[in-house]
């Protein structure tokens, strides 16, 4: 066999496949092969790097060089130049856009500088689809060694001293789910792996199921072997092909190598785990409602008790856990509980990670300790606001979070300082916000979005969540009272307060929270029928400063519906009536002569 | 029984542990307004979705309010029914409700008897602060026995328990979700379409007016007003047990006399009584099963005179369409008789007869418009009205139901047994016909004609009954749900029984899609299964053979019970149905 000396890793998460590391690969390939250096250099495709405002991303072992926004016409240039010659590609490196100076290596990188990889740890590293890859990284001794050592009890009391709780945003101590389920008598007992990622934005699931499938079916295995369970069900959404084909390759190999199936590590104890798809709802990331969904009935959850660890699955004792949470699973085995609690803060050990969004630089995935402040991770790893504009606000826990202000940027995160501030952990969702969003139209977006979601199940939220949607289009084209206002209000409290589940219960908290940090906003649109930010279109009115405008006809000429009029060099003139507020004469003035509204 | 130490409103009390707060607030007698919630207890049929939030309470410690119908008490519980929160809460879930429902109650079918109307004038709404969209769906008229009106769907799916947990037809669940949402079949489908069976039970227990009958009532009134035609009318035993309900008349009151009067004073021209072809088909069964006993035919041999049963084992079972009885159900062949016996005694051209059924019952709707008893347009029945549609009719045309004196049915096909009378319980068919085949078969009187081993309420019932010196193994179910595991039994060739009696509605006829609302007490079914064995202990004749008019009708027409016009005129096929 030849020896490899180098390995060139393309990212292959769905962000990187989307801008074309696909082709990527295969130029690559056809450029070693014509290079002759095909039998010694590999090119590997690997999960998610993180740095996915960046990719796709291109790194070479040994030398530890980072290469971003490679394009398939970039390959020649690695092969002759990095692999043949040994000289860096400078153009193909990152740009800290602070220093302006070009990176070679990730760690240098303020992106990677403060993150703390745990649950992503094999991302980027390794072969996701090769499990002799995924053993080389201490794949699979968590396992042995739970299986070989440990009783079950042993396994959840490790998993609570070690502090986990819940990744899908409740942040339930894992243990003690394990533990529950463990103590339920039942002939048959259930494991459930959540990845019905359904928070907009959030992609932190898929990507460790993409890039590093094992440490969830390991960890499944030994929570499987922790409660009593003998079957393993990932709950996966249909929207995930490849974190599926993975997956299930990945299971595959498992079961192939002994890993899954009877009698494992000859311990006597079995497991194997089936795929189950969703249709994507929103809902069933809520664990009664995929519960449901699984046995194949309609998406809806129903009141706990009993909880799943008593009732469960077609009534059989059942733990829930999301991905995340099981991709910590086998370190805490590996090094113990005391390495974990040692990470994070009092009520919450170990990390997080957050998938990076919006107006921020660096958009990704990014992993830190519990504890780092929002300040950290938006202006440190994320590299700050995009086009230098000021910071406004950042929503965590997708649409059953909040917004939080620049007032609470330097709180440490954890489960219970951002529940404290009016948002929450949820799974790991950050969109952040400049000084042009309109936060009117954020609650708009979110409540859009919720109450398309709803299952319907409950009044509070079937109704209630359509009918502050409904005031909030109001509030948004300028049609609403300040009694609006204060029905919102009212309804948004009623139902947290008497919705049926999670989501019902949360839904209205971008509504409660933007309304408490930017009630100026919410008047300003009701009162003045003003939206500062120029989103809320209907109540937009772009107008052209005489003083700025030396007449170029720019404006006149992108126009869509030729509703400015004016002759070259003479102050041009916007038609009220006709304009349809698409902001296109705004980006084309070169001399800041359009108001925006 | 283990007691737990509660404080409801204030009041330190001690309640059973494992009650649910609303179990506890009725025992106490504090109300609580409920909608989804639905509890017929002696049938085991709950509906505990817990999705309306009309129920909600506070409890301390929690934070969010719970409700009551799904939420049980443990020790220690603080509970505030009456809290500004609580009743808060409450109010904008009605509010809500409201919010997305038409507002023509009072041209709506339910007027007056809407739970959801009922709530909006309890809790005091006089606004309502959420108006916006509503839902814009077709009605579903695609049947001949139920409306189906999404838009007044409150999505309680008291229907769906009926139709899937209960009857296990599976035809009802939710469609579409969030605002859009409402209970329907798969994809929307027409009713008429699906493996509905049309029992009703989901119109019998929806709280609006989502799900409805179809009203025939004008077409009675043309038929009445038109003087070529001869309109006859039939009454099923049900109805006269449960109709004084929708007259304010005290629960089991026996109207039959009442009805003939009514039914009289509206102008038909004959009045006669469904209990006559009750008999009749007792006749017939009896026959048969006597056959299939002594002739090594297909046994169990069930029962054929509930529609919604016959639909649900064509749908369900088709591979043993060779079980049930051929008989026609007592409504078809009243039709029979009535345009041809009845004509040629009454000298009338069979076109000119219209025969109106009034029954507790949808499916009977559907029934009387099945292609092969209808092909012959000289044996049918022409229009079905239920109990609640003939009591609107009465209202109309003023009658005051509870003054009227009694009369009795016309002659001819007036007469009945009290055999006939119990076909409207669970239990009651099978009962009838023993009281027969007994005699038949051993040719002795039989002095005891009460069979109680036969009756009660219980979901699935087994008894033996010695006919002389055979045991004969009886089998009932009433519910289609206890109907499967029956069939099931049969088709695993693990059933012992020779006969079995089934029924689709709870309680049999009596508790019927289209008997008067029980909005949920099960005590009303109670009160008129009481009534209907009352009406059978006070008839002279209590075996179907011995009914003058039943032994008339062979003598001069029919000829011998299971003879070749018998077979003609009172027996029909069946034929597999898909499941959808």
């Amino acid at each position: 066999m030849d020896k490899i000396r180098s390995h060139i890793m393309v990212c292959g998460g769905t962000g990187c496949l989307a801008s074309g590391s696909e082709e990527l690969i295969t130029a690559l390939n056809n450029e070693l092969v014509k290079a002759g250096y095909d039998k010694e250099i590999t090119v590997i495709k690997t999960g998610c790097f993180g740095f996915c405002g960046q990719g796709p991303i291109v790194k070479i072992h040994p030398d530890n060089i980072f290469y971003v926004q490679v394009k398939p016409d970039d390959a020649i240039e690695i092969i002759n130049e990095h692999i043949v010659k040994g000289r860096l590609v400078e153009r193909l490196l990152f740009e800290e856009p602070e220093e302006k100076k070009k990176l070679d290596k990730h760690d240098k990188m303020a992106f990677y500088k403060k993150q703390y990889r745990i649950a992503l740890r094999n991302c980027g590293l390794i072969d996701p689809e090769d499990i002799e890859e995924y053993i080389a990284f201490r794949g699979y001794e968590a396992l042995g060694t739970v299986l070989g050592d440990m009783s079950p009890p042993e396994v959840c009391t490790l998993i609570k001293d070690a502090g986990l709780r819940g990744r899908g945003g409740g942040g339930f101590p894992t243990g003690l789910k394990w533990e529950l389920t463990n103590k339920s008598s039942g002939d048959e007992k259930y494991i459930i792996c959540n990845a019905d990622e359904g928070d907009p934005g959030a992609f932190m699931d898929r990507s460790i199921l993409e890039g590093d499938p094992h440490s969830v079916i390991e960890a499944m295995a030994i929570g499987g072997y922790a409660t009593g369970a003998n079957n393993g069900i990932v709950y996966i959404r249909a929207e995930y092909p490849l974190a599926i084909a993975r997956l299930e390759k990945a299971i595959n190999q498992a079961r192939s190598f002994g890993l899954l199936g009877e009698n494992i590590f000859d311990s006597g104890f079995a497991f194997d785990i089936k795929v189950k798809l969703g249709a994507g709802a929103f809902v069933c990331g809520e664990e009664t409602a995929l519960i449901h969904s699984v046995e194949g009935s309609r998406g809806e959850p129903t009141k706990k008790p009993p909880f799943p660890s008593e009732s469960g699955y077609l009534g059989k004792p059942t733990t829930v856990n999301n991905v995340e949470t099981f991709a910590n699973i086998c370190p805490i085995i590996l090094k113990g509980a005391e390495w974990f609690s040692s990470i994070g803060t009092e009520t919450s050990k170990g990390t997080k990670v957050f998938a990076l969004a919006g107006n921020v630089n660096n958009v990704g995935l990014v992993e830190v300790p519990m504890g780092t402040t929002l300040r950290e991770i938006i202006f440190d790893i994320g590299g700050g606001i995009v086009d230098d504009k000021g910071f406004k606000a950042v929503q965590t826990g997708g649409p059953s979070g909040g917004v939080i202000t620049v007032d609470d940027l330097d709180t440490p995160i954890d489960y219970e300082s951002l529940k404290a501030i009016g948002s929450m952990m949820g799974s790991g969702g950050m969109i952040v916000m400049d000084d042009e969003t309109c936060m009117v139209n954020i609650a708009k977006f979110y409540l859009d979005f919720t109450q398309d979601e709803s299952c319907g199940k409950c009044t509070p939220c079937r109704i209630g969540t359509k009918r502050m949607f409904e005031i909030l289009q109001k509030i948004t084209n300028g049609e609403a009272t300040m009694d609006d206002l204060e029905h919102m209000d009212v309804l948004a409290r009623m139902i947290k307060d008497t919705a049926l589940c999670g989501l019902g219960q949360t839904a209205p908290n971008p509504v409660l929270s933007t309304m408490k940090y930017f009630k100026e906003e919410y008047l300003e649109h009701v009162l003045e029928g003003k939206c500062r930010a120029g989103e809320c279109k209907a109540l937009a009115k772009y107008s052209i400063n005489p003083e700025k405008c030396i007449g170029c006809t720019a404006c006149a000429k992108v126009c869509p519906v030729d509703c400015i009029e004016g002759k070259v060099k003479e102050v041009h003139i916007i038609d009220q009536d006709k304009c349809i507020k698409c902001g296109a004469c705004y980006d084309a003035c070169k001399f800041d002569a359009v108001i925006k509204p | 029984m283990e007691m737990v130490n509660i404080v409801f409103n204030g009041n330190k009390i001690q309640v059973e542990k494992g009650s649910t707060i609303l179990e506890v607030a009725n025992k106490i007698g504090v109300h609580i307004p409920t909608l989804c919630h639905l509890n017929l207890e002696g049938f085991g049929i709950v509906n505990q979705v817990a999705s309306c939030r009309v129920c909600v309470v506070e409890v301390e410690g929690r934070p969010t309010l719970v409700p009551s119908c799904a939420e049980k008490v443990y020790e220690g519980m603080v509970i505030h029914s009456d809290s500004l929160r609580a009743m808060n809460g409450r109010r904008m879930a009605v509010e809500l409700l409201l919010s997305n429902h038409p507002k023509d109650c009072l041209s709506c079918p339910k007027n007056l008897e809407c739970d959801l109307q009922a709530l909006a004038q309890e809790l005091g709404i006089r606004e309502i602060p959420w108006e916006g969209e509503m839902l814009n769906y077709e009605k579903d008229n695609s049947s001949f026995s139920l409306i189906k009106d999404p838009n007044k769907c409150v999505m309680c799916r008291r229907c769906e328990t009926m139709c899937n947990e209960v009857q296990t037809c599976n035809v009802l669940s939710a469609v579409n979700r969030g605002f859009e949402s409402f209970v329907g079949p798969a994809f929307n489908m027409d009713m008429a379409d699906t493996s509905c069976t049309f029992c009703g039970q989901c119109v019998a227990v929806c709280p609006t007016a989502a799900l409805t009958e179809v009203d025939n009532t004008s077409q009675v009134w043309t038929a009445l007003a038109n003087p070529e035609k001869h309109v006859v009318v039939q009454i099923a035993p049900a109805v006269r047990v449960a109709i004084g309900e929708m007259f304010g008349m005290k629960l089991g009151t026996i109207t039959t006399g009442k009805i003939a009067t009514a039914l009289r004073r509206m102008g038909f021209d004959g009045v006669f009584d469904t209990d006559f072809s009750a008999d009749l088909t007792i006749m017939e069964e009896a026959s048969e099963l006597i056959h299939r006993i002594q002739h090594n035919g297909t046994l169990p041999m069930l029962t054929s005179c509930c529609p919604a049963w016959v639909k649900f084992f064509e749908h369900q079972f088709p591979d043993l369409l060779d079980i049930p009885s051929t008989c026609k159900s007592p409504q078809i062949m009243f039709g029979a008789i009535a345009k041809t016996y009845y004509a040629e005694k009454k000298k009338l051209d069979p076109h000119d007869i219209t025969v109106v059924s009034v029954m507790p019952c949808l499916a009977k709707k559907a029934e009387s418009k099945r292609p092969e008893l209808t092909k012959d347009e000289d044996s049918n029945v022409d229009i079905v009205i239920t109990t609640r549609e003939f009591a609107r009719m009465m209202r109309s045309a003023g009658i005051d139901f509870p003054n009227l004196e009694d009369s009795d049915f016309d002659k001819l096909m007036g007469e009945s047994s009290g055999a006939s009378v119990i076909f409207g319980t669970t239990g009651g068919v099978i009962e009838a016909a023993i009281r027969t085949a007994y005699e038949w078969i051993t040719g002795e009187e039989l002095e005891n004609v009460d069979f109680v081993q036969l009756r009660g309420l219980e979901g699935i019932r087994e008894a033996t009954v010695m006919v002389g010196d055979m045991e004969l193994k009886i089998g009932i179910a009433h519910g289609l749900g206890n109907a499967r595991k029956l069939l099931e039994d049969i088709r695993d060739g693990k059933s012992k029984f020779h006969a079995i009696e089934i029924m689709a509605c709870p309680g049999g006829c009596i508790g019927g899609g289209g008997q008067p609302y029980h909005h949920g007490d099960m005590n009303i079914i109670k009160e008129r299964q009481k009534a209907i064995y009352a009406e059978d202990k006070g008839k002279t004749r209590r075996k179907s053979h011995e009914n003058k008019e039943i032994i008339k009708l062979y003598e001069e027409y029919l000829g011998k019970p299971y003879g070749e016009k018998a077979h003609e005129l009172l027996h029909t096929h069946y034929e597999p149905r898909e499941k959808i």
